[in-house]
């Protein structure tokens, strides 16, 4: 059925087709209308889902940990300085082989205070064990959702489902929102073998000392290493199914481009029309917009820049001291593959800061018309 | 011949806590463990924050409580098990209790929100407070549980600590929950009498367990009951109960205070206290005794 | 009343033995710690009442009862005096343990 809804409101959706059944969550804006309408549904019992509705972010993490535990299937939502709350309950949720499903809205880090869209809050949280998947379209975020909860549960690594404020989170779109029979069908209940219960009693997360920690850590990468041929398997059946195929990657016009720019999130898709205008004028660019950041695709990028003169990482965020953190790891990824390839970082639009096609334009410009960057971070956007 | 006769034992035989754990010698954490347990049965699950306990049950693998237990962190315990209550309830196990079981520390300081947060929307678990009056688990540093006049190792004795024991029953009884009471080691049988009246309702039960520290109080182990016991009778802290934060029940009623000075005596952690500071300790316990019989005697 | 079985130390021989989860998957009766006391409680079952005192207030759950009468298990009793100094009648002595 398609339906025009928001950004929020497709996690909403995908929450409740994923059949989610404990939810704990706190507002923040822009996150709040995830919550409204999963209130909403479980209030009027078209999600049978317990609500705690908590006093913090942190609390709602808690929560969710625990009715985890106890086999639950648990779903929470947050952003920014809510998902910076719950950071040490995130290295919980992975350590613990704890499915959780949470989506993320991309805002900027506070101070200042703002509300708009920054991938900062995200990626500080990359070393957590989460799986964090990062969507350009409100389809995609539903989408990811339900795949989130099948992955995460086979695996038992928690998820962040992650779109942009305002941008993609407020911004209306249309939606086919599948069949809660069909979605049934590929997404079956939570059944973990392990679980907390008095029928099998056993203590969970206790002292754990230098013989046996490195183990369990090493256990939980093993795993993690499997995620990427797991969502691609799933990502197949779900096509199967619903008629769309997430992957890892989208690739627009790579195959023959002498630039290819590496984007993600919302202005994945701007970077598309940028490609289109661009080729239009002549220039044979390309845009690969990472989509599955953790576990981080080695394969797909080594080989989907094979035959590019030069690269053009855009980065919505920093690592201070360092460079935009997309651009840290496409390059780390590409040593030894491609050494004698330009790889250009470029950062731009912090804290909000509109990103369009015109952006893009200036960044193949920039890149054109040189053979190698002379910089570590190209600023795009600065107004000083 | 000996005249023998059957054993009667106060308690339930059963024993869901084993031998083999990690507590020191004479520790009361482990008898509150240990009680309460007999009175909740096997179909329980526990949540267990950073605490004494999360050491006393021994390290992975291992495990000395024959019920699962959840370790969590820090300032999670209380909501930790709204959340294992919801995912249990959502999985049909609506039987199993679920028990929050966290230290001072974890309950006065770091963990007040997640539990002021469960109590105001009234989840369904049980909440319990061991007491040994300070962060023990790390070496004896204070809490806001540690009482007016202890020495611990960051309120030493120059600078010792000269701010009252946070009065955490008042604040469990604002946020008007159903079950509120205070139990000591040292009076068993009332400990278990509680632990099965607050299995049996519904919403959020807090209950707040005098457990004495040999190591921390620089006591000898083989007084933590006594203390237990003195800690009650010198109204030090008294056993009442509080239904929905206003009906004040006083479970054991003293004809005559007993004075502190014999309780302050076998403690180490109180040796150096002058006897201008005990005349004022002894003060503070007289009025809050006093405005307890108030809220007893209003609740008539 | 039953005195439980122990238990073993645990060893992990291979990567499928190990745990996925930080969990546990045994018992901590395995570790006896009547290791670590110096002095230990000895019953006068002349003088005792059959009260159950000592039992109650055992922090290691080192005391049992076998027909009708207290028993110290001296596997895991660590020697802390509770009992001892619980007793009605004081028909429990510490005594130093023999090297």
């Amino acid at each position: 059925m398609k339906k025009v809804i928001m950004g929020n409101h497709a996690l909403s959706y995908g929450a409740k087709l994923g059949r989610a059944q404990v939810i704990a969550a706190y507002p923040i804006t822009p996150q709040t209308q995830v919550v409204e309408l999963l209130s909403e549904m479980c209030a009027d019992k078209s999600l049978d889902a317990m609500f705690i509705k908590v006093e913090s972010e942190h609390s709602a993490m808690a929560a969710c940990l625990g009715a985890s535990l106890a086999g639950a299937r648990t779903f929470t939502a947050t952003s920014a300085q809510g998902l910076a709350l719950m950071h040490e309950l995130l290295h919980w949720a992975s350590g613990g082989r704890l499915p959780v499903v949470m989506g993320n809205i991309n805002r900027a880090m506070a101070p200042g205070w703002s509300i708009w869209s920054d991938q900062n809050d995200s990626l500080s949280q990359r070393d957590t064990g989460w799986m964090q998947f990062y969507c350009s379209s409100n389809q995609e975020v539903l989408d990811t959702v339900i795949q989130a909860f099948k992955v995460s549960e086979k695996l038992l690594i928690p998820s962040m489902v992650i779109l942009d404020a305002f941008t993609l989170s407020h911004t209306y779109e249309v939606v086919d929102i599948p069949d809660q029979k069909k979605v049934d069908e590929y997404l079956p209940p939570f059944n973990p073998s392990i679980k907390l219960t008095p029928e099998e009693p056993h203590a969970f997360g206790g002292l754990t000392s230098p013989e046996h920690y490195f183990e369990l850590r090493y256990k939980l990468q093993k795993e993690m290493e499997k995620a990427p041929a797991l969502i691609e398997k799933t990502g197949k059946e779900y096509e199967k199914m619903f008629g769309r195929y997430l992957g890892l990657v989208e690739k627009h016009r790579c195959d023959d481009a002498d630039l290819i720019l590496i984007t993600s999130g919302a202005m994945g898709s701007t970077a598309r029309i940028a490609v289109d205008e661009l080729r239009k004028e002549g220039i044979k660019a390309g845009n690969l917009r990472i989509k599955v950041f953790r576990p981080f695709p080695f394969e797909i990028i080594r080989n989907a820049v094979k035959g590019a003169k030069k690269i053009a990482v855009v980065d919505r965020n920093i690592s201070y001291g360092h460079h935009g953190m997309f651009f840290e790891e496409v390059k780390s990824a590409l040593y030894g593959y491609s050494d004698g390839l330009p790889v250009f970082g470029f950062i731009t639009g912090l804290g909000g800061r509109d990103i369009t096609p015109s952006t893009f334009k200036e960044i193949t410009q920039y890149t054109l018309e040189r053979d190698k960057p002379k910089e570590e971070i190209i600023w795009i956007g600065v107004k000083l | 011949m000996k005249k023998e006769k059957k054993m009667k034992l106060s308690l339930p035989e059963v024993e869901l806590m084993n031998s083999g754990h990690m507590a020191c010698q004479g520790c009361g954490a482990t008898l509150a463990m240990r009680f309460a347990l007999k009175a909740l049965g096997q179909k329980v699950a526990l949540c267990i924050p950073a605490c004494c306990w999360s050491v006393i049950d021994g390290p992975f693998p291992y495990s000395s409580l024959d019920v699962p237990i959840f370790h969590c962190a820090f300032e999670t315990a209380a909501v930790s098990a709204s959340g294992v209550k919801a995912g249990l309830e959502m999985v049909g196990d609506k039987e199993t209790t679920v028990v929050a079981w966290a230290g001072d520390g974890g309950t006065f300081d770091i963990g007040i929100q997640a539990l002021s947060g469960v109590a105001e929307r009234n989840d369904d678990i049980i909440y319990i407070c061991y007491d040994n009056e300070a962060y023990m688990n790390t070496g004896i540093q204070r809490s806001s549980a540690t009482p007016y006049g202890a020495w611990t190792t960051t309120t030493p004795v120059k600078h010792f600590k000269n701010r009252p024991k946070k009065d955490m029953e008042a604040i469990m009884a604002a946020h008007r929950i159903p079950y509120i009471a205070t139990a000591s080691i040292g009076y068993p049988e009332d400990l278990v009498k509680k632990v099965k009246k607050a299995k049996e309702i519904k919403g959020t039960k807090f209950l707040h367990i005098f457990a004495p520290c040999p190591p921390g109080w620089k006591s000898q182990p083989e007084d933590t009951i006594k203390l237990a016991r003195m800690a009650v009778q010198n109204a030090i802290f008294p056993l009442y109960e509080i239904e929905w934060g206003e009906k004040y029940t006083l479970n054991i009623k003293l004809k005559e205070k007993k004075p502190i000075n014999d309780y302050l005596k076998i403690q180490g952690r109180f040796r150096h206290l002058t006897k201008k500071e005990i005349v004022f300790i002894q003060e503070e316990v007289d009025k809050k005794w006093e405005r307890l019989l108030l809220c007893v005697n209003r609740s008539k | 009343m039953k005195k439980k079985k122990g238990a073993q130390k645990i060893v992990f021989k291979s990567e499928k033995d190990f745990p996925l989860m930080p969990m546990s998957v045994g018992s901590m009766l395995f570790n006896k710690t009547g290791a670590w006391r110096n002095i230990k409680p000895v019953i006068n079952l002349e003088k005792c009442i059959q009260c159950g005192i000592c039992w109650k207030f055992c922090p290691d759950v080192a005391i049992f009862i076998e027909k009708e009468w207290p028993v110290i298990d001296y596997e895991y009793c660590k020697g802390c005096g509770l009992c001892a100094e619980e007793c009605p009648t004081k028909c429990i002595a510490m005594v130093e343990e023999e090297k």
